[in-house]
């Protein structure tokens, strides 16, 4: 794997740190004018996702980490194993509940995500910014009510809880934003 | 970013600028200090370690010289002052390699001024006095602080810089958040001392105070003389403002013999650690043999001081055109 020295340091680049693979957000180079310069470093673990800072001295190395981001389909879940297959190849990985995380409410099968690979494992599962999922379960709406003031609960057909206006009923697809949980429109079938 | 081929930096930037070059050439036009300028492109440039310099090579058959881009006008500005000009100040450009950031451009403006028979208290003052004119803009009434590094350094950390203790060293670093530092700094306390002093003192400095920290431990004299009286300590002092170093001043090492020595430390250090390597400034070691009147002197970062005077984060915003679009 590649070795990076603290003056290649930027914002997304992937390198190792404490065995875990991380990613640059932030480099602060930190230079007194008659001193040993550094390099203050924001890192986001992509394990964790933890934010940590940490110094370095300037020309020091480190080693990069193989973390690349691929569109997958996600096919199917077959109870301990999310599946993901990449389109143009066929080629198929397995994720466990680990790397899927916060994704696991948002995935239907079908939907295009973003698989976060580490070695060549998966590592985090990124969804769509915007699904689409079926209401399964909300209390009946009120006829007439447009404005979706105040709003209540619909559980969707992943699992997800997601407040929805009250005219939205039962049986309608709705179109969420993942990245915030918040209900965007009704989609006409 | 709007299109590369457009400033930077503001152009009521451009004025403020200006206006603080105006400001700064009429108060030493008020001191009878004189104005001069020395050549940016070097046959000869600092040893230092810690400085990376650019070089080029002069197209002269049959020698070919390697040139180096000046990190500052300080040994020229010595062999004037070794030649009689009394007082004298430049505003110039310096080069130095490798270093980009926030508070960092590789080409930057300086301000350094020499003043024969000042003592560094006497600078200090005048230092303080320049900046209150120049920073009125930003702060109405800049508080001035004198404090020795020593001072500052116990009452932010509760550590000894003079006398190495690694073992508190560790023991502070690991409460305060670095436990990186640990292994980085080693058994090398200059390291430690550069590292605790820019990640712990200099957040904790107080806002809108400017800071003259003085009598820097002699392991970090640099081209300071070492106090006659302590040998603890050097006659140097730096210069902050909202914990960012504006600049370093000295009480001038004239001893030749003790000029070389350091120059042919920091050139061992430089071939021990695979630097590119550098001969030392014989003509600067001509001239303290001739003799370098007893002089304080100072070098300010004055892009940093526009940081300052204009409220800004990156130095990018008082720069016409930074390295990214230069």
């Amino acid at each position: 794997m590649a070795i990076y020295s603290t003056n290649e340091f930027k914002g997304g680049l992937k390198i190792m740190l404490d065995n875990d693979p991380c990613s640059i957000i932030e480099n602060e180079f930190v230079k007194p004018g008659k001193g040993q310069a550094f390099n203050r470093v924001k890192i986001r673990n992509l394990k964790t996702g933890r934010v940590i800072e940490r110094t370095f001295k300037s020309g020091d190395t480190v080693e990069g980490a193989d973390v690349v981001d691929r569109d997958m389909q996600y096919l199917y879940n077959d109870g301990e194993f999310w599946h993901f297959m990449v389109p143009d190849t066929f080629e198929q990985y397995q994720a466990d509940k680990n790397a899927v995380g916060e994704a696991l409410k948002w995935l239907k099968e079908q939907d295009m995500c973003i698989l976060t690979l580490w070695n060549d494992s998966p590592l985090s599962v990124t969804p769509p910014n915007f699904v689409e999922l079926a209401i399964t379960e909300t209390d009946p709406g009120l006829k007439g009510d447009t404005s979706g003031g105040g709003g209540k609960p619909a559980t969707l057909e992943t699992g997800a809880v997601v407040r929805v206006p009250l005219f939205v009923q039962i049986g309608e697809v709705i179109k969420v934003d993942t990245r915030t949980g918040e209900y965007v429109s009704r989609v006409k079938e | 970013m709007a299109n590369r081929w457009q400033p930077a930096c503001d152009i009521p930037h451009l004025r403020l600028r200006a206006r603080m070059l105006a400001d700064i050439r009429r108060f030493f036009a008020d001191r009878d200090v004189l104005e001069v300028e020395t050549p940016l492109l070097c046959r000869a440039t600092g040893t230092d370690p810690q400085l990376d310099f650019f070089s080029t090579t002069f197209h002269s058959i049959p020698k070919n010289p390697t040139l180096f881009l000046q990190t500052s006008p300080e040994f020229a500005m010595k062999r004037l002052l070794a030649a009689g000009s009394g007082s004298i100040y430049q505003i110039c450009k310096a080069f130095r390699n490798g270093e980009s950031g926030r508070s960092h451009n590789p080409e930057f403006t300086i301000l350094e001024w020499y003043r024969v028979g000042f003592s560094l208290k006497q600078l200090m003052d005048e230092v303080s006095e320049l900046l209150q004119g120049l920073l009125a803009p930003a702060f109405e009434d800049l508080n001035v602080r004198q404090v020795s590094y020593q001072h500052i350094f116990q009452e932010i950390t509760g550590l000894e810089p003079l006398v190495f203790d690694e073992q508190a060293y560790r023991r502070y670093v690991q409460i305060a958040g670095f436990p990186e530092a640990v292994d980085l700094c080693g058994d090398e306390h200059g390291l430690w001392l550069d590292f605790i002093f820019s990640h712990c003192v200099q957040p904790a400095m107080a806002a809108g105070t400017l800071y003259l920290v003085h009598d820097y431990p002699a392991i970090q004299s640099s081209l300071a003389r070492i106090h006659p009286g302590d040998a603890r300590v050097a006659e140097r002092f730096e210069v902050f403002v909202n914990g960012m170093e504006l600049g370093n001043g000295f009480f001038e090492l004239s001893d030749a013999v003790e000029q070389e020595t350091r120059f042919d430390r920091e050139i061992a250090h430089r071939q021990a650690h695979a630097l590119a390597s550098v001969e030392k400034d014989h003509l600067l070691l001509e001239a303290l043999r001739a003799g370098l009147p007893d002089c304080s002197g100072i070098a300010l970062g004055l892009d940093r001081l526009l940081m300052i005077a204009g409220n800004c984060r990156s130095i990018d915003e008082v720069l016409a055109f930074p390295l990214s679009n230069a």
